[in-house]
């Protein structure tokens, strides 16, 4: 069984979102996400300053044999990217909690509560095994 | 039975196994209603030698010309050595190299191909072929517009002295995706891109710029001002060009201040016999950084698990099988055995030899129109810009008329441009390659001369006989 | 080793280059080239002797069982490469004038009415280069179609999701959205799916009949029906078209527009990766669409058709008419088959097929459609395998290879897991698929026995397997000769 913290909040696409204070959240894939993908070897990053509705497609994660879309937990703007995955998106594979991808300045930081906790994410991914 | 090898008993064993009683049970699935009884218009089965004797028919009716035909296909010598290894069952019976480990001779080949196509545009790095020139120019149009992250636009920009087929690919294949090309109008003195045509366009949004090098008319392009153009502007430049010239002019690599973004062409003159049109294969090159972007299978080197040396297909995500509809391009069939030739053709040829044959292609055309030119002083050539192996002449007389009465002396006389270019009704593109002998030029001029006699003496001239 | 490595300066392949270089005359300094590329410097022999030991690191038809699923690798016959390459035909040019191209365009004419014939279409193009750019013709002509009758509202192209991965990407390339229908555990279109998926959006539906999963759809009318009432059209992905030649044919089925991949069906080569051919027919209401050039036949002689005599059509593909070489092989190969030959290709491939799934369940493994007739492909799923022994797939096809034959299609199509779509083709004898049979029987006791020599297959050929995430991760795509140590 992956690992889940409970601090964090999650979309059924395995996206997580963890809020940073001042309005702004930081998205990453969930380890069940990297498990499935297996290594990574391409991380593709939204541009700083792109406005992104809530699921709106915005960056890419490749393994050798797949690639997924990541999507926006929530609307807001892109305001900082994690570039060191560029060189290195193993570190996805490594530490999927402490990787984020992107950060946003959420639009409404109400939309945080529309998030699955981690209880409902593991009877999400539960059910999605079945 | 053809390519069948069951015999008899082994029919009857297999059925037994299966437990059926006739080949018929085993299509119980397909509703009796679409069986097909018969098949009109395939006729009946011929041996080996009968295909042969028909084929060789075939092949008879179409020999015979002496070829000025240039315009996209090249008639150049291909080394004995190129087609026998490529045809070679290993090579030839093979298919795109999934199972790396049972196909590294491919995949070291490819490998080889890309190294070698890099170098020749001087790029940074290659794909492992597309169809032929004008749809790989199609891909480039269209990876241009996805890497061009300055660029909103969906409009690219086309020279008129492209080839026109290119032209009308590219326009079918990217058009149902609201890509949008604009035409430059050429130098009518020069047969070049008009740069001050081109200069109106400064600050609109463009994604790319198409630069050919030669252009259809054979003329050589100002590709240092085209590519500085593209870049200062904002927009990606592309290059369509041949890469047997690339032997002995400046590559795209090297084009202006920071060279071009993408680089792509028919790799035909690299080993691909004429043979109707194809199969050829078009090439594509590309800076490090759009390398995502490239459509086509790539071929990596790695390690296996014992750490030695290896070949794999690699950035296999942008492709159609894993990324479906979100795919760089639909490509999956490729041109790999004409790329096989290519590889061995430039093994062979080396830099040196390649430029030698540019070199006696360059000096065959000078020859051919010096020669041609000099029969009448009102064949002349119509552009002045700088040429590498082919060349529009302006002749005093209606051009289809004198290539059909030229061909039917076995004289393959050229290409009409009046049906792509009316303003250049009255023009003929023009090109010998090295395999062109003195005597084929000698005869190209006698030809040319009689037809001409025969307008100064106002008759027709396909009424006129004359010996070779 | 690399070509590269065995050059020397200055060494070369004399025979095959002008004696001497000509001085580039009429060429401006500014254009020239500066720096030579680095190309390799070698002899004739030692280009020879690379290149034929490369070759000799393949697996090909010529030397291996070659069982690829959806790829159709048969027996290409060499007289139809020798009879492409004659003088006459291998080096007429592109544009030369009709009096010189009587011969070819005889050959084409013919097959395009050979294939017309084998489809049931109207009429036919043998423009497309390859089956994904004969898909392309097809959803263009569709989107056409659809276009000239001001019926713009239709913008989606519906997909099984056991589809090549093509057929989705040819959707989008034709400016359309693909959106997927689901399978049934039976292998048949979900037709309520379906049903709810039809609409005024929908522009058609890429079927391939048999789907990749092996089996025939059975409710193909019943589909063909629903589409076009729904105000769509048909297109057929004739990768599979191996399963039914002569047998059956997709204009009788209800298809407005099919390719047909000759490098499959009509045994031209594979050559390493193509190239390929992929002609595309259609019935009468499309047909004035269909991509040029085409070749006409005026009852004395053969001609072009280019755009001005085909003001509708879609427009032209390549710089010139495709890959006629390719159509040169699967002409003669067409003429030897004859018309019963081509009812023995779908009998003798469905024969093998289901001969070869038979004998796999009878020696324990699972076909995913059990209660299905083979078509000329199927699939077994090493799911219980992966399970029981933890060998996967991915194993079993690295074994195969030491066991000298080439792994089926493994992990596609997508939704059967752990999977093995194989298709042995009719020119393979019961000899080899016993051998297949013997070689999965021998790797699963391995699996039980000594794993480890199944998960490190294979360790009989030139590499053993190969680091793709490396391959991904750090970019190695040309030789530099800087640090090399090789």
């Amino acid at each position: 069984m992956s690992e889940i913290p409970d601090d964090l909040k999650y979309t059924s696409t395995h996206e997580w979102a963890r809020d940073e204070g001042d309005g702004i959240v930081a998205v990453g894939i969930t380890d069940h996400a990297q498990e499935l993908l297996g290594d990574l070897v391409y991380v593709e990053l939204p541009e700083v300053g792109t406005d992104l509705g809530a699921g709106a497609e915005c960056a890419v994660v490749e393994s050798v044999k797949a690639a997924s879309d990541i999507y926006s937990p929530l609307d807001g703007e892109v305001v900082e990217v994690n570039e060191t995955l560029a060189d290195s998106p193993e570190a996805i594979n490594e530490a999927p909690y402490e990787q984020w991808i992107f950060k946003l300045k959420m639009a409404d930081p109400a939309q945080l509560d529309n998030l699955m906790d981690a209880a409902a994410y593991a009877a999400a991914v539960e059910a999605e095994e079945h | 039975m053809p390519f069948i090898p069951h015999t008899e008993e082994e029919i009857r064993e297999m059925l037994e196994t299966i437990g059926v009683s006739s080949i018929d049970d085993l299509f119980d699935e397909i509703p009796e209603s679409l069986r097909a009884d018969t098949l009109e218009g395939v006729g009946p089965s011929l041996s080996e030698m009968e295909i042969g004797r028909l084929m060789q028919e075939k092949a008879r009716q179409d020999s015979g010309g002496i070829c000025f035909i240039g315009a996209g296909a090249y008639d150049h010598h291909v080394p004995a050595a190129v087609w026998q290894i490529a045809t070679r069952g290993e090579f030839y019976t093979a298919y795109t190299p999934y199972q790396a480990e049972a196909s590294q001779g491919t995949l070291q080949l490819l490998y080889e191909y890309q190294t070698m196509m890099a170098e020749l545009m001087a790029m940074e790095v290659s794909n492992a072929s597309l169809y032929d020139g004008a749809s790989a120019l199609a891909e480039a149009v269209l990876m241009a517009v996805r890497a061009n992250r300055k660029s909103k636009s969906k409009r690219v920009l086309v020279p008129r002295s492209l080839h026109p087929a290119y032209r009308a690919t590219v326009h079918t294949i990217v058009r149902n995706q609201g890509i949008e090309l604009l035409e430059l109008p050429f130098d009518d003195a020069t047969g070049q891109t008009d740069l001050d045509a081109l200069e109106i366009h400064a600050g609109s949004d463009f994604a790319a710029l198409v630069i050919p090098q030669p252009n259809f008319f054979g003329v050589l392009e100002p590709v240092d001002q085209l590519s500085d153009w593209a870049h200062r502007n904002g927009l990606l430049a592309i290059a369509v060009v041949n890469p047997l010239a690339m032997a002995v002019l400046q590559p795209p690599g090297e084009w202006g201040e920071r060279g071009v973004d993408i680089a792509c062409g028919d790799g035909q003159p690299l080993g691909a016999p004429l043979s109707s049109g194809g199969p050829y294969f078009g090439f594509m090159t590309c800076r490090k950084q759009h390398v995502r972007q490239m459509p086509g299978r790539i071929i990596g080197r790695t390690v296996d698990l014992d750490g030695k040396p290896g070949f794999t297909l690699t950035l296999q995500a942008r492709e159609q099988h894993i990324r479906r509809s979100k795919a760089t391009s639909n490509i999956c069939t490729n041109q790999g055995l004409m790329v096989t030739a290519a590889t061995i053709h430039m093994a062979l040829l080396g830099a040196d030899g390649l430029a030698r044959v540019a070199g006696a292609c360059h000096a065959n055309l000078n020859a051919l129109v010096e020669k041609l030119t000099a029969l009448d002083e009102e064949i002349e050539p119509r552009f002045s810009g700088p040429v590498f192996h082919e060349r529009v002449l302006r002749l005093p007389m209606e051009v289809p008329q004198v290539l059909r009465t030229l061909a039917a002396h076995n004289i393959l006389g050229g290409y009409h441009l009046g049906g792509d270019y009316p303003e250049l009704e009255d023009c003929l593109l023009v090109c010998a390659t090295e395999t062109r002998t003195p005597d084929d030029l000698e005869k190209y001029a006698r030809n040319l001369q009689r037809v001409l006699a025969t307008r100064r003496q106002g008759a027709c001239a396909t009424m006129v006989r004359f010996d070779l | 080793m690399l070509i590269f490595q065995h050059s020397r300066p200055g060494r070369r392949a004399q025979a095959q280059a002008p004696a001497d270089q000509a001085p580039l005359e009429g060429i401006p300094e500014a254009f020239r080239r500066r720096n030579r590329p680095r190309l390799p410097e070698v002899s004739e022999l030692q280009a020879v002797r690379h290149y034929t030991k490369l070759s000799q690191k393949n697996f090909s038809i010529d030397t291996q069982f070659y069982p690829l699923g959806s790829c159709t690798m048969k027996y290409n016959p060499r007289g139809a490469n020798a009879m492409a390459m004659l003088p006459g035909l291998v080096d007429r040019h592109p544009l030369a004038p009709e009096s010189h191209s009587q011969g070819f365009l005889s050959a084409m004419y013919e097959l395009q009415e050979i294939l017309k014939s084998v489809t049931g279409m109207a009429a036919v193009s043998l423009a497309p280069m390859a089956g994904a750019q004969g898909e392309f013709a097809g959803v263009a002509m569709i989107r056409a179609y659809h276009d000239a009758r001001g019926d713009q509202e239709r913008r989606e192209i519906l997909v099984p999701d056991a589809a090549h991965g093509t057929n989705p990407a040819t959707a989008v390339m034709c400016g359309y959205q693909a959106r997927e229908i689901p399978t049934l555990p039976s292998g048949d279109v979900d037709l309520e799916a379906l049903e709810a998926a039809l609409g005024p959006r929908t522009a058609g539906i890429m079927l391939t009949n048999p789907s990749t999963l092996g089996v025939f759809e059975r409710h193909i009318d019943r589909i063909a029906r629903m589409v076009h009432q729904a105000g769509g059209l048909l297109y057929y992905d004739g990768a599979n078209l191996n399963a039914i030649l002569g047998r059956v044919r997709p204009g009788d089925m209800g298809f407005d527009v099919i390719h047909v991949n000759l490098h499959k069906t009509f045994a031209a080569p594979h050559g390493g990766g193509g190239p390929g051919a992929g002609p595309v027919g259609v019935s009468e209401r499309l047909a004035p669409y269909l991509p040029v050039p085409l070749v006409a036949f005026d009852g004395h002689d053969y001609h072009l058709l280019t755009e001005k005599e085909r003001p509708d059509t879609i427009g032209r593909l390549s710089a010139f008419g495709g890959n006629a070489g390719v159509l040169l092989r699967a002409y003669v190969y067409a003429r030897m088959l004859g018309a019963e030959g081509m009812k023995r290709v779908a009998d003798f491939a469905t024969l093998n097929a289901n001969y070869l799934m038979k004998r796999l369940v009878e020696a324990g493994f699972t076909a995913a459609y059990p209660g299905r007739r083979a078509t000329h492909e199927f699939i077994i799923t090493l799911k219980p395998e992966a399970k029981e022994l933890g060998v996967n797939a991915m194993d079993f096809a690295k074994r195969l290879l030491d066991f000298d034959m080439h792994a089926p299609t493994t992990y596609f199509p997508l939704l059967v897991p752990e999977c093995f779509l194989i298709e042995p083709t009719e020119t393979e004898a019961k000899e080899a698929l016993d051998a297949f049979v013997e070689a999965m029987v021998k790797i699963r006791e391995e699996a039980r026995q000594e794993p480890e020599k199944v998960k490190g297959a294979p360790c009989n050929l030139p590499v053993r397997r190969l680091d793709d995430v490396r391959a991904a991760r750090e970019l190695d795509l040309k030789w530099e000769p800087k640090g090399e140590t090789g």
